[in-house]
């Protein structure tokens, strides 16, 4: 891509498609003579992972399509088939999904780095603004993608993201039913999420190419700020780079797979396993994470209209930034004020993502709002002031002096990673005691599961005891309509050979037709039926058990939860808990007492129960001792059904759970070795270089 | 790009019979896919909802406005928050009316914004007394 290409290729084949399209030309001189600098660090593999991730989105997504429905009663139902049934769609599914937010955490990354070592400056900024336009498209994709599976939060999401646009003067309800195509978010409004969530990313890729375009017109922008001068300053693309990219797509890999095999809904709400329900608004809208420090800005504005106009500012004010900083250093190396108010901006997006998980009052307003004043502040005061009151120290000469003279300024890092230090330090310290003081209070007890961690298998005799818990006490009001019979006897299920699951599902009477008199019949089940649900339909249900119907309890372990809090969700990354849901709902088996605490109300038909949000649950003490018998001498006490009928959940709501683990183990061997292969073949590339 | 001929059609007016709805209750009913908080107020919320000085609100309307003369213990609202489109929920809240708990707007027992970002009162659908025990939405 820049100028003509004077490669020949050898092939005689090559060389008559080369005449006519001189492809290979702009291959190679792009990708493969392309002059890199030589002073790049692994920051700079960020835009290779990026290219990575988007092949990947695109490769899964196109898979995923092909099994899924857009239609507003299916669709959810589609996702949970996509995942129980479809071969190796759980891993499709959690790439997918998983891979949405990896894209984000890639690209936050190369944002920043394109912060710090001002690569936004003169003669990028056509190459910035490219990446601001991805940014702002991948939001809009991310957006529209977390709406399809139809959970509970992607329609609330879609709900409350469409209505920012309500905040325009005068247009603003016209172009909220444009994008609805109806009177409130609806069947119409999914199917156009879906056609634009599979249009979107190909337009992403089209503006890669630009930007990559830009990129090698202008050159790779390096550490130092300085241009590359002579031929001593750069190495090939290929295999400096090309090495180098594929040691940081590894890494970043393991980072990826660590999140698909061991922990996919660490990153999603519990309230997406809940199918969309246009009367019931979730108690706490959250959108996915990448958009928190947005949506904390959009709630610190009291205003309607002037908290959305702040919230698009906010990313729009990205594009400017050129003219903004014009400081003419690039490199915030040799800019000893620019540095620090960098790690400080830095903390102040983190903070800001914080605060847009937390509920909207007291002390979360305030500090949303003295951090919105920083974000702005950061952009609009620090750094046009930063360029004419900052000193910067010299720059080298040339990136060789640079490479040269690199063990001066080793000492110069420390400042600003002490300043992050201790203000994360005094925000763990704060939280800690507000987290303590929340931990009294009603959390579930953590149990300890056979299936957690990340060789946790699930306990096939707790499997079978569960099946047996669920059959003859929960099944008469709670439906398990994603489970088919035939589930019973698959690898990783309670172990039941395929003439068991047939004589168990013979038991049941399954209503088919019509037949040829037109008339609806009763059979026996057969292995391919789903367990038959209590009642007819929701309203039946609701009916029957005084107005607050049953949920489904094939997801149930999935879709309950319970706030963790900070610091426990960063401790939980590392230790892979996400045993929330089966905590939760072991607890709440066991949590009902005669007796009702002071100063709590019981309304009339309700039960009190320790652990239910808000005490008053319409079930009444579903378990008692000695209720179900068990054929293997396990004690038949409530804890010991609370914790069969739990496990047997765990293994509904994730059917495919042990085969994700044991594969999870395998792609980690391979990566782990393929880094190690790769970070070796670099070192030997590089030997001659540095 | 706009709503289709069907999803119109579907649209067209509902009847609701007030008969069932006690004093103090209140009922949601789904029309073009909005919830409809229909709510059969108290003597207590009509009173509160008529002391307040109108010209204090942030978006001043008078009780009178907001409901049908001679059908004034029945307040009936689309039940959408003007803020970003959650649904707010019945008898809770310092005002005696609609709490949202997305970002924690606040509307009295007229609906009327009284707290929050919200910056504009729920708004009431077209609607009719068809009978004394039955109203048409639309």
């Amino acid at each position: 891509m820049s100028g003509p290409s004077d490669y020949q290729p050898s092939n005689p084949a090559l060389q008559w498609i080369e005449r006519r399209l001189p492809i290979f030309g702009l291959i190679h001189s792009s990708f493969v003579a392309y002059p890199t600098p030589r002073n790049l660090n692994y920051w700079w593999t960020f835009g290779a992972i990026l290219s990575f991730m988007l092949a990947m989105q695109i490769l899964t997504g196109v898979v995923l399509a092909m099994h899924y429905t857009p239609q507003a009663d299916l669709a959810f139902k589609s996702v949970e088939l996509i995942v129980r049934d479809v071969n190796y769609g759980w891993l499709l599914r959690n790439m997918h999904a998983v891979g949405a937010s990896m894209f984000f955490v890639a690209v936050y990354v190369h944002m920043f780095r394109g912060l710090y070592y001002g690569s936004y400056k003169e003669p990028r900024e056509v190459l910035w603004i490219l990446g601001v336009i991805i940014y702002l498209l991948m939001m809009a994709t991310g957006f529209m993608g977390y709406v399809l599976p139809w959970g509970q939060m992607s329609f609330w999401g879609a709900t409350v993201i469409t209505n920012l646009f309500s905040a325009i003067p005068y247009v603003g309800e016209s172009i909220v039913t444009l994008l609805w195509g109806g009177y409130s978010v609806g069947n119409p409004t999914l199917n156009r999420f879906f056609s634009l969530h599979y249009l979107l990313p190909f337009v992403i890729a089209g503006v890669v190419v630009l930007h990559v375009w830009a990129l090698h017109v202008a050159g790779q922008n390096n550490p130092d700020g300085v241009e590359p001068k002579t031929e001593k300053d750069t190495v090939p693309f290929t295999p400096h780079a090309t090495i180098k990219d594929m040691f940081g797509v590894a890494c970043f890999m393991l980072l990826y797979a660590w999140f698909i095999f061991y922990m996919p809904n660490y990153l999603g709400d519990a309230d997406n396993y809940i199918p969309a329900n246009p009367g019931v608004t979730p108690p706490h809208i959250v959108p996915e994470w990448y958009y928190l420090p947005f949506y904390a800005i959009l709630r610190s504005i009291p205003n309607k209209l002037a908290g959305v106009v702040a919230m698009f500012g906010a990313i729009i004010i990205l594009c400017f930034l050129p003219w903004l900083d014009s400081a003419r250093t690039r490199s915030s190396k040799y800019r000893p004020l620019a540095k620090q108010f960098f790690w400080i901006f830095v903390v102040v997006c983190i903070l800001l993502g914080y605060l847009g998980a937390q509920p909207p009052e007291g002390i979360y307003v305030v500090a949303g709002r003295v951090l919105t004043v920083c974000y702005f502040a950061y952009f609009l005061i620090v750094l046009p002031l930063l360029a004419r009151i900052e000193k910067p120290r010299p720059v080298p000469n040339s990136i060789s002096d640079a490479v040269l003279a690199k063990t001066g300024s080793r000492s110069t890092p420390m400042v600003s990673t002490a300043i992050v230090l201790a203000l994360a330090g005094s925000l763990f310290a704060g939280s800690i005691d507000s987290a303590k003081a929340s931990e009294g209070g009603d959390n579930p007890p953590a149990n300890k599961w056979s299936f957690s961690g990340p060789f946790g298998k699930f306990d096939r005799g707790a499997l079978q005891r569960g099946l047996k818990v669920y059959k003859e006490v929960c099944a008469s009001c709670h439906g398990l309509s994603y489970v088919a019979f035939r589930n019973l006897a698959e690898p990783g299920g309670p172990g039941y050979s395929v003439a068991q699951a047939t004589a168990f599902a013979s038991d049941y009477k399954i209503k088919d037709g019509p037949n040829d008199a037109g008339d609806m019949f009763e059979r026996p089940g057969r292995p391919a039926d789903y367990f038959p649900s209590p009642f007819p339909n929701e309203q039946a249900a609701r009916a029957a058990n005084g107005g607050a119907a049953p949920p489904d309890l094939s997801l149930i372990t999935k879709a309950r939860s319970y706030k963790r809090g900070f610091p426990w969700f960063v401790f939980d990354f590392f230790t892979q808990y996400q045993e929330q849901g089966p905590d939760y709902v072991a607890a709440v088996l066991q949590g009902f007492e005669e007796k009702v605490p002071e100063g709590v109300t019981i309304p009339e038909g309700s039960y009190y129960n320790k652990y239910f949000p808000g005490h008053a649950i319409k079930m009444p003490k579903p378990l008692s001792d000695g209720q179900v018998t068990y054929d293997d001498g396990s004690p038949t006490t409530v804890a010991q059904y609370a914790k069969d009928v739990t496990t047997f959940l765990m293994w509904t709501a994730e059917p495919h759970m042990e085969a994700r683990k044991r594969l999870g183990f395998q792609v980690f061997v391979f990566l782990i070795i393929f880094a190690g292969l790769m970070y070796f073949t670099k070192k030997k590339v590089w030997a001659a270089s540095h | 790009m706009n709503p289709d001929a069907s999803t119109i059609a579907a649209g067209a007016p509902i009847e609701v019979d007030l008969s069932p709805i006690a004093e103090g209750q209140d009922i949601k009913v789904f029309w073009r896919g909005k919830p409809i908080y229909i709510s059969h107020r108290t003597k207590k919320q009509i009173d509160e909802a008529r002391a307040v000085n109108v010209a204090s609100l942030p978006d001043p309307q008078s009780d009178e406005a907001r409901v049908k003369s001679g059908h004034e213990q029945w307040l009936v609202v689309i039940g959408i928050c003007t803020h970003l489109g959650c649904i707010p929920i019945a008898h809770e809240g310092n005002y005696d009316g609609f709490f949202c708990p997305c970002h924690g707007s606040q509307y009295d027992s007229s609906g009327r914004i009284r707290q929050g970002p919200a910056p504009a009162n729920l708004p009431v659908p077209p609607y009719q007394f068809v009978s004394d025990t039955k109203i048409q939405i639309g």
